[in-house]
């Protein structure tokens, strides 16, 4: 029971609480608080001292907009958002009462005519521009993904095809989103013409520039990952008779899984910062746009509100680490267990 | 209620009566209000672009103010990085329609840049920019100026004083740099046109050659920076000075970055400023949407007036949204309540700074669009000569004040707005009387545009044409 539950602990990345666990369970308390004091006051001490030196520092720096904000005026700016948030949700509300009292008094005119409720018109507040932010790079690692993985284990089995693609990877790997964003704006710009879309335009724009960044980590892992199966395994594949599919996806695919994963957290990390980059640049919606925004405004609150911005980039970023990181953890199951 | 029977007096037959005819005049009036229901419109959902500035203000108090959604109109508004970006995205359709220069929609459908039909049917504002440089330069300009009793310079600072800052630059070799923020903007024209007064040549466009840069045989180098970038520019050293619309030439000196030396409206009292404009496709498709757009828009520009400016502070905090322009309230409020701050602390009155509906403001003059087509001609935008009848063409396929009148008319058939407050639509021709309040003198009659054209000392004339 213990072990179980500390292993599904680890597993999930809440290694902190661990100790915790053993402690509430009598497992040697005097080692289990040092753990503690190590896993969590360390942390805490360096920051709080990082804290404390930004605190300090912040105000010797003059900006045109103002001395830099401190940790107690991110702070406030973060409460500002959350308030703006809940303001802009109560006028939501009242432009849909407004709305139905509207429709009434057309279908009072005419009870043939055709109503509809039209989505709020609103800015969108600091979550709607975070969950954007979050919806499209799930969107363009979904897609890097699709390709990146069947490629890989092409280039993987294939001497040819790894000797054929291998340029190409080396040249457009190290492209930066910015000089993608121009190309990919036109041709969408071009292609994508509907008089109804069912995506804006941007959306797609942002999601394709996160697609061709994020997945060069996920194509290289998962080309290396099948190319360093164990023989011993293509042996018996071999002795087997097993077909071409039943082969992949029996024996490729799972002996590689733990390196494809290893090139899905670096993509996705990859990902996230790149679409950042591509909101700011292309001022599609997201948390780019907003820091742009910010900027461009030039308010005594915007440089506040750039830094929760960063903290929430940074935070998020980390967050889909952990979870890619538990996702590897549990699809290696077997292998490198403590 | 009562069971007493009354007998029907003089006065209560008076009173029926004029009941009556009230009510069948309400009936008539909501009949003529028939064609304008909000179910009419043919595209309920809207989106419009803008550029953070002042003069974007019609465009929010009408979202804030539910104009829009009187006329079952439901907008996003949406700031957008720069004036190309805009206009792109209203060609291609992405934007509905936007906060645009005055001289996009006529730059666009000459074919000068980008090639559209793009008309307007509202002018949003009058004045509004100012012509701001930097510390350095403005120190300079000081030692040569007059100054008043108590030490300030005298306003507004002449182009002559700054010609001789500028000689001083290019006798140390230094070019001197200056931002506008597009080459069919009001700012490119205006500070064009201050330069030219004081005798220098802000440059040629040859479009023929294909230069766009408009920098030939230039005095001043001009080039183009988004609005609400030029602060940050000019702080880098990249422009010594620019032309640009509030608050961006106020937050040059919250930030003590910088000085205004003269806002537009002493280059010429009430210039046309922004417009709001559509493709003309969109128009053909969405008339009855065009025409709610400029119903809520004119009430917008009447509210932002009314009472000499009573809602000029609830403006100026509507728009310091930061989803709207963002900046502090402090510095849109300087601007938009009629005064103007020249520099730390020297605040003057210009009550006309920011005009959004007196003096006919939201008309859509055909002499406004042919002033702006001779400042194209002057720098050579517009490569060779065209004759007056081309201007007069140009205006009228661009410019729409039928669509203006007929939006008006409904608004006083409803009741929301009185005859009076707008020109009289039977005898207005959209020419303004000959205008004689420019800063150098010379007076603009937009009936004979290249009599105009040819009165200037700088710029092309005639058949020039640049070789």
């Amino acid at each position: 029971m213990l072990n179980a539950t500390a292993n599904f602990l680890n597993k999930t990345g809440l290694t902190w609480f661990v100790p915790f666990v053993r402690l509430v369970q009598g497992d040697d308390p005097s080692a289990q608080i040092k753990n503690i004091l190590m896993m969590i006051g360390v942390p805490i001490i360096a920051m709080a001292l990082f804290l404390g030196v930004w605190h300090v520092a912040a105000s010797g720096v003059q900006t045109s907009l103002g001395a830099i904000p401190g940790p107690a005026q991110v702070w406030e700016e973060a409460i500002g958002l959350i308030d703006e948030h809940h303001a802009e949700r109560e006028k939501a509300v009242a432009f849909y009462e407004r709305q139905e009292k509207r429709n009434a008094a057309i279908l009072e005119r005419n009870p043939q005519a055709e109503v509809s409720i039209r989505p709020y018109t609103g800015k969108p507040t600091y979550f709607d521009q975070i969950v954007t932010s979050l919806y499209t790079v799930f969107t363009g690692f979904a897609i890097g993904t699709l390709i990146a993985v069947p490629l890989g284990i092409l280039c993987g089995l294939s001497k040819m095809v790894q000797t054929a693609v291998n340029p190409l990877i080396q040249i457009f790997r190290p492209v930066s989103p910015l000089a993608w964003l121009p190309i990919v704006t036109l041709v969408v710009s071009a292609v994508y013409v509907s008089a109804d879309p069912m995506f804006s335009k941007s959306f797609i724009v942002s999601a394709i520039t996160v697609t061709l960044c994020s997945l060069w980590p996920t194509l290289i892992n998962t080309a290396v990952g099948v190319a360093s199966i164990d023989k011993d395994l293509i042996n018996v594949a071999k002795v087997l008779r097993l077909s071409w599919w039943t082969k992949v996806t029996k024996i490729v695919l799972p002996s590689s899984l733990k390196l494809i994963f290893t090139g899905l957290r670096l993509s996705l990390g990859v990902g996230w910062m790149v679409l950042i980059a591509a909101e700011m640049l292309a001022q599609n919606p997201g948390l780019g746009k907003f820091v742009w925004d910010e900027f461009q405004n030039g308010s005594s609150h915007s440089l506040g509100r750039i830094m929760v911005a960063v903290f929430t980039i940074g935070f998020v970023g980390f967050l889909l680490d952990r979870i890619m990181h538990t996702l590897q953890l549990l699809v290696s199951f077997g292998e490198n267990e403590q | 209620m009562t069971h007493q029977v009354q007998k029907p007096s003089h006065s209560a037959i008076k009173s029926a009566i004029r009941g009556i005819v009230a009510s069948t005049l309400i009936a008539v009036g909501a009949m003529n209000a028939a064609h304008a229901l909000p179910e009419d419109v043919e595209k309920p959902d809207l989106k419009f672009g803008f550029i953070k500035l002042t003069d974007m203000a019609p465009l929010a108090v009408a979202y804030e103010k539910g104009y829009f959604e009187e006329e079952g109109l439901y907008v996003t508004l949406e700031a957008q990085a720069n004036w190309k970006v805009l206009l792109d995205r209203v060609i291609s359709g992405e934007l509905d329609g936007a906060h645009m220069l005055a001289g996009q929609p006529l730059g666009a459908t000459i074919g000068y840049g980008t090639k559209a039909h793009v008309i307007t049917a509202f002018s949003m504002d009058l004045n509004g920019n100012g012509i701001t440089v930097s510390n350095e330069v403005m120190e300079k300009l000081k030692k040569k100026l007059p100054l008043q009793p108590d030490g300030k310079p005298v306003h507004p600072i002449q182009a002559k004083y700054l010609k001789e800052v500028v000689d001083d630059y290019k006798k140390e070799g230094k070019p001197f740099k200056m931002g506008m923020v597009f080459p069919v903007s009001t700012h490119n024209y205006e500070l064009r046109y201050y330069l030219a007064s004081g005798g220098m040549n802000p440059g040629y466009y040859a479009p023929k050659k294909g230069d766009t840069a408009g920098t030939i045989s230039a005095d001043v180098l001009l080039s183009v920076t988004p609005p609400p970038q030029m602060p940050a520019t000019m702080e880098a050293g990249t422009i010594y000075g620019y032309c640009v619309g509030e608050p961006w030439n106020q937050q040059a000196v919250f930030k003590g970055i910088g000085a205004p030396i003269i806002t537009d409206y002493e280059i010429q009292t009430n210039n046309p400023e922004k417009v709001f404009g559509v493709t003309k496709e969109w128009n053909d498709k969405y008339p009855n949407t065009h025409k709610a757009v400029v119903k809520a828009m004119i009430r917008a520009a009447y509210w932002l007036d009314a009472d000499n400016n009573k809602n000029r502070k609830e403006a100026a905090k509507m728009i310091s949204a930061s989803n709207y322009v963002g900046a502090d309230y402090k510095v849109i409020a300087n601007s938009m309540t009629g005064t103007f701050e020249y520099e730390k602390g020297d605040v003057r009155q210009v009550p006309d700074f920011n005009v959004f509906f007196r003096y006919n403001a939201t008309y859509p003059y055909y002499s406004d669009a042919i002033w702006y087509l001779t400042q194209m001609r002057r720098w050579g935008q517009i490569a060779e000569f065209k004759p007056d009848s081309w201007y007069m063409e140009t205006a009228k396929s661009v410019y729409r004040p039928d669509i203006y009148a007929e939006a008006a008319k409904e608004l006083i058939a409803e009741g929301k707005m009185k005859a009076s407050d707008f020109p009289d639509f039977a005898t207005e021709t959209g020419f303004k009387p000959a205008q004689d309040d420019f800063l150098d003198g010379i007076v603009y009659d937009g009936s004979k545009p290249n009599a105009y054209i040819d009165s200037f000392k700088i710029g092309l004339k005639g058949k020039d044409e640049i070789k």
